[in-house]
């Protein structure tokens, strides 16, 4: 609130606005409804993004004759679901300008103690609890050094990413396998829906945390300042937000998601491994930018990550389905297509930039 | 301004011992001086080198010659560091490299030729440089954020290298191969002595010219620099390139160390532990100031971690946590506010000595601050706070 209260009502000659308001036809329409919206050119991004994963989407359907079902595209959500969770988590931190590199370790830590504490006959809330906690208790850590001492939230998060990974092999280095009923019963039952598709409890979560998300980030004082660091974060303290609370919660949200995508992901597989998810948090990473959340901070809508998890999910089905593709082009395409974003983001930002 | 010239003398001894104590180096010199003790304690043979058949053997030789991939990539890393770049890429370039050498190896006509090897050698170190010239082009011509720039890379990159391999690994004997994982070159393994020489040639060039200068002040302030007359954008341009070529190197290193290129798994996480050294080095990501010593400190001490681990018998699992454990640490030692709250502590006892031996015939109300280098600058120096930020 503080953000856009202070703004001056519409300054009528600002000079842009007019010529690109005026503009005849659906353009202008267009132009105008996008300015209307509070998220502004953020919602262009995360558009351009839906648009791929329909065309995306739609390439397959008419390439492969079982891929056009509702079910496959449910199970872009149950197939992904920690990746959802743990992009969210990575959206607020990159709002802010930082970064988490520790996602990847924090799942797999999340599913080794998940495993091992069920092994030792904890019950499984506490167990799912004692997760959560460890995952925000290691993002509060990181956070304190980030704004706390003024170091760096990528060698933070590194050094965090490299204790996680530690802890986890100093717990178990050989997989563990998990048979807790309520890990499986979560694992095997599914949410009926409509026209004989399903969801799996853990999509249905992913969905919720999505909601929470986005609700948090443009509905509560802690979003607003959330974007506002990523503006600037000295004119945000200067403007006497809470920056300090705000920049320590982000890493504290990220690493709740993180422990909550370690939680999905051991469901989903059923065994805690100290070697589950390297290279999950560039996943997180790449999902977050082809969701259209700039990189330096400020912009980006959550509902872009979700999307963005979706695209690099669906990319994964087209390559499973084809067959004949081997599984390493999958790391080549998400790679061209990160570079195009990138590419996309700077352009647009260069052309912000001159323009203002 | 007349006492200066007799008042200035005393100072550089003090500004030395200062910058000694600020220099975030000697931490990680004295970490590495604790380790090399603690072994030295709990394990006497550490320190035993013998020489058999002209060759040096032992734990130190053992640790340097591990860490010579490393700290060759560390060598690039701490220029792109400077630049205020990164590069995470390094560890696809290394795998992209060795699956390129080794697959032209395994499929000439003649596998164990030399002709063979230098065909693979120079084509996989030219691969090294388009990829390089890549990175170099997406940061300093198109703009992208360094991080992600060589993020495209390090996704795409294993990718690429596991197309080259046809998902397999590939393995291949040819004795320059050999020579360049096993062979010994005055006495030294061959990869230390790449090393060295590489770590030789980039300190001459960057300390010995302009070079080095250039690059910290493109750290500094890209646009500044550009504004003075240095050509930025080559420069950062010319740092990617470099580093992916010593990456490069170093997967003909990793793969020739095992006969095998396996485009998975080598390299892997390298980009890390070489951004670790540099940085537990002393220099700092923000860019603007390198020390290459730092990086060799730095490397040194990743790489004794490993080996003190491995010899005290623990279990390999927990190298990752003591590791951990030990970074974090260098990290709190080395973070500003944490030293600045040692200095301030230490300040009351180190203060007073430097204020009397630096002003002894100036008992008035002058602070002992103003003294410096009698620079023809007309005034006083109101400037003095705003240069050495800079200057630092």
């Amino acid at each position: 609130m503080t953000v856009s209260d202070t703004r001056p009502p519409e300054a009528p000659d600002r000079p842009a606005t007019p010529a690109a308001a005026s503009r005849p036809g659906w353009q202008g329409a267009v132009r105008r409804w996008l300015r209307s919206t509070s998220t502004g050119s953020s919602t262009v991004s995360v558009l351009m993004t839906g648009v791929l994963l329909v065309v995306l989407f739609g390439a397959g359907s008419v390439r492969y004759e079982n891929f056009g079902y509702p079910q496959v595209a449910l199970n872009l959500l149950v197939d992904n679901a920690y990746l959802i969770v743990l992009a969210v988590g990575m959206t607020f931190v990159i709002l802010t300008g930082g970064i988490d590199l520790s996602s990847g370790a924090v799942v797999a830590l999340g599913t080794v103690m998940a495993a091992s504490l069920l092994q030792a006959g904890w019950p499984a809330p506490l167990v799912i609890a004692a997760v959560l906690a460890t995952g925000s208790l290691l993002g509060w850590l990181m956070g304190l050094a980030i704004h706390g001492l003024q170091l760096q939230p990528f060698i933070v998060t590194l050094a965090g990413m490299f204790l996680a990974r530690g802890i986890c092999f100093a717990i178990s280095g050989p997989s563990i396998p998990i048979q807790d009923d309520l890990f499986t019963a979560v694992a095997i039952n599914v949410v009926e829906l409509p026209g004989g598709t399903f969801l799996s409890y853990g999509a249905v979560l992913a969905l919720v945390v999505v909601a929470l998300a986005a609700y948090v980030l443009h509905r509560t004082r802690f979003g607003r300042t959330v974007y506002a660091i990523g503006g600037s974060e000295s004119s945000a303290a200067l403007m006497g937000l809470a920056v300090g609370r705000t920049k320590v919660g982000v890493y504290v949200i990220s690493g709740f998601c993180s422990a909550l995508g370690g939680l999905l992901f051991s469901v989903y597989i059923l065994s805690g491994w100290s070697l589950h998810g390297i290279g999950l948090e560039l996943d997180a990473i790449a999902a977050v930018v082809i969701g259209g959340t700039l990189l330096v901070g400020g912009r980006g809508l959550v509902v872009g990550s979700l999307l963005g998890v979706l695209v690099l999910g669906t990319i994964k089905a087209l390559i499973d389905f084809d067959g004949g593709l081997n599984s390493w082009w999958t790391k080549i395409t998400i790679g061209v297509l990160l570079l195009v974003f990138v590419v996309l983001q700077r352009l647009t930002s260069r052309r912000a930039g001159t323009a203002s | 301004m007349t006492d200066t010239p007799a008042a200035a003398r005393p100072r550089p001894a003090t500004g030395l011992l200062d910058r000694a104590r600020r220099s975030p180096v000697l931490w990680a010199v004295a970490a590495l001086g604790v380790l090399l003790l603690f072994n030295a304690v709990a394990n006497p043979g550490f320190f035993s080198l013998r020489i058999q058949d002209g060759h040096l053997f032992g734990n130190l030789v053992n640790v340097v010659k591990n860490v010579a991939p490393v700290l060759l990539i560390a060598v690039g890393m701490t220029l792109v560091i400077a630049t205020r770049g990164i590069d995470l890429s390094v560890g696809a370039v290394l795998a992209i490299s060795g699956s390129v050498a080794f697959t032209i190896v395994e499929g000439a006509a003649d596998p164990s030729s030399g002709a063979t090897a230098a065909l693979a050698i120079g084509v996989a170190v030219a691969a090294g440089l388009v990829l390089g010239a890549w990175n170099g082009f997406l940061v300093s011509v198109v703009g992208i954020q360094p991080i992600i720039a060589t993020l495209v890379l390090m996704t795409a990159g294993r990718g690429i290298a596991m197309l080259v391999t046809d998902g397999n690994i590939v393995t291949a004997e040819n004795p320059v191969f050999d020579w360049l994982g096993g062979g010994f070159l005055l006495g030294l393994p061959v990869q230390v002595v790449i090393t060295a020489l590489v770590l030789l040639a980039v300190g001459v060039f960057t300390r010995r010219t302009a070079l080095g200068v250039l690059i910290e002040a493109v750290g500094v302030n890209p646009a500044a620099a550009r504004l003075a007359g240095v050509r930025a954008r080559s420069i950062t341009f010319t740092v990617y390139v470099f580093v992916a070529l010593v990456a490069a190197v170093a997967g003909l290193m990793v793969t020739a160390n095992v006969s095998a290129a396996d485009a998975n798994r080598a390299g892997l996480f390298i980009e890390l532990d070489a951004i670790l050294a540099v940085v537990i080095g002393g220099t700092s990501l923000a860019g603007g100031r390198y020390s290459l010593t730092g990086t060799v400190v730095g490397a040194l001490i990743l790489q004794t971690l490993t080996t003190t681990v491995l010899t005290m018998g623990l279990p390999d699992e927990y190298i990752r946590l003591f590791k951990a454990v030990v970074i974090i640490m260098v990290f709190l030692l080395q973070a500003p506010r944490v030293r600045a709250a040692l200095r301030r502590r230490r300040r009351p006892g180190a203060a007073a000595p430097a204020g009397t031996a630096g002003s002894p015939a100036t008992p008035g109300p002058v602070p002992p601050e103003p003294v410096r280098p009698p620079v023809p600058v007309p005034g006083t120096v109101p400037g003095r706070s705003a240069e050495q930020g800079v200057l630092r």
